[in-house]
């Protein structure tokens, strides 16, 4: 009975990542199958790498013929956002037992908002929901690779744009992060800092520096942060 | 394929890795200390919502502000989506609509 409930709230929340996914996973598959890689690959890409951006980077690292100096490289630098989401796990995480590597490997831009987002409700196993979440998402980008890579470009219809439900995802939880969240500095700071460094550094260079600065500016304004979210921290 | 396919497992496999390096990275910081410094705490407390800010410009970033229609279109929709969220509070119920707004723009006013 728990379990039924526990996996009908994890479906419910990654819900709004699986249209993104199956689209984005399955552009993956496309251009991975342009460069002459069968969905085998995709399958494998998808399900040991698992990364949007990085997985975009992989296909032209794959057809340049890159090193793995510069594979390294450049997967590290497009991926280097990750470093900070694991700060707001480190308990919840590790309490997850046998859980807890998949938790740390699934941790994607998208299931580290949703998880963000989540706050259990009654009646469910929490540490399995969770997981659960993290498992369907993963399973909507390997099905969106590998369906893209198979059907390709006989695909009955011009999806042009679906991608913009990610962007769409992230505004929903800004929103709903806005209204809970009792200091809005955060939200202000990182918005403030990735505009500006983005128009500073251009769209691949950006994000790195923008995080940088949020984290510090967060520190230096922790007291007042504090004193509205209030805490033992 | 215009690689070898051991170089190319090679080149995944190291992407596979890297990746993981990643999100590994602060689990593995603080894996060792009893309780996570009061600092890091605060941090892990009021990232998700910067962090989440960082994520929609993120996904703005190839926005070409210098060639019409320069984001206009996204503007629009993420307005569609921030509107209809604060009135309705249903997640697909946004995204659904955001999302067709935005499809629907790119194809007629903005094609």
């Amino acid at each position: 009975m728990i379990m039924k409930k526990t996996l009908k709230f994890a479906f419910q929340k990654s819900l709004p990542v699986l249209f993104g996914y199956l689209f984005l996973g399955s552009a993956f598959g496309i251009m991975l199958q342009q460069e002459g890689y069968n969905f085998v690959w995709a399958l494998f890409c998808s399900i040991f790498i698992y990364a949007g951006s990085g997985q975009f980077l992989l296909v032209s690292l794959l057809s340049g013929g890159a090193t793995l100096y510069v594979t390294a490289l450049m997967t590290l630098l497009i991926n280097s956002r990750h470093i900070f989401y694991g700060l707001s796990f480190l308990d919840k995480f590790k309490k997850m037992r046998q859980m807890y590597p998949y938790m740390i490997f699934s941790l994607t831009d998208e299931t580290y908002s949703v998880l963000c987002s989540c706050s259990a409700i009654g009646g469910i196993d929490e540490n399995k929901a969770l997981f659960f979440i993290a498992l369907f998402d993963h399973l909507y980008w390997i099905a969106g690779s590998v369906l893209g890579s198979l059907m390709g470009q006989y695909l009955p219809f011009d999806f042009a744009g679906i991608e913009f439900s990610m962007t769409a995802l992230f505004v929903v939880i800004f929103v709903e992060q806005w209204k809970s969240f009792k200091s809005h500095i955060p939200a202000v700071v990182g918005l403030v800092s990735a505009t500006v460094f983005l128009l500073l550094l251009g769209a691949n260079n950006f994000i790195l520096p923008s995080l940088i600065v949020t984290v510090t500016v967060l520190m230096l304004c922790k007291n007042k942060v504090m004193e509205k979210v209030g805490g033992e921290t | 394929m215009a690689i070898d396919y051991k170089t190319a497992i090679a080149i995944i496999a190291v992407a596979a890795v890297c990746t993981f390096a990643t999100r590994l990275f602060p689990f593995a910081l603080f894996s060792k200390s009893e309780t996570i410094p009061k600092s890091v705490q605060y941090l892990g407390k009021v990232l998700p919502p910067a962090v989440i800010a960082t994520l929609v410009i993120y996904c703005l970033k190839d926005v070409n502000l210098s060639q019409f229609p320069s984001g206009i279109a996204e503007l629009i929709s993420i307005a569609l989506v921030v509107g209809v969220h604060a009135w309705k509070k249903n997640t697909l119920l946004s995204i659904g609509l955001g999302t067709a707004c935005y499809m629907i723009l790119i194809r007629t006013v903005f094609a």
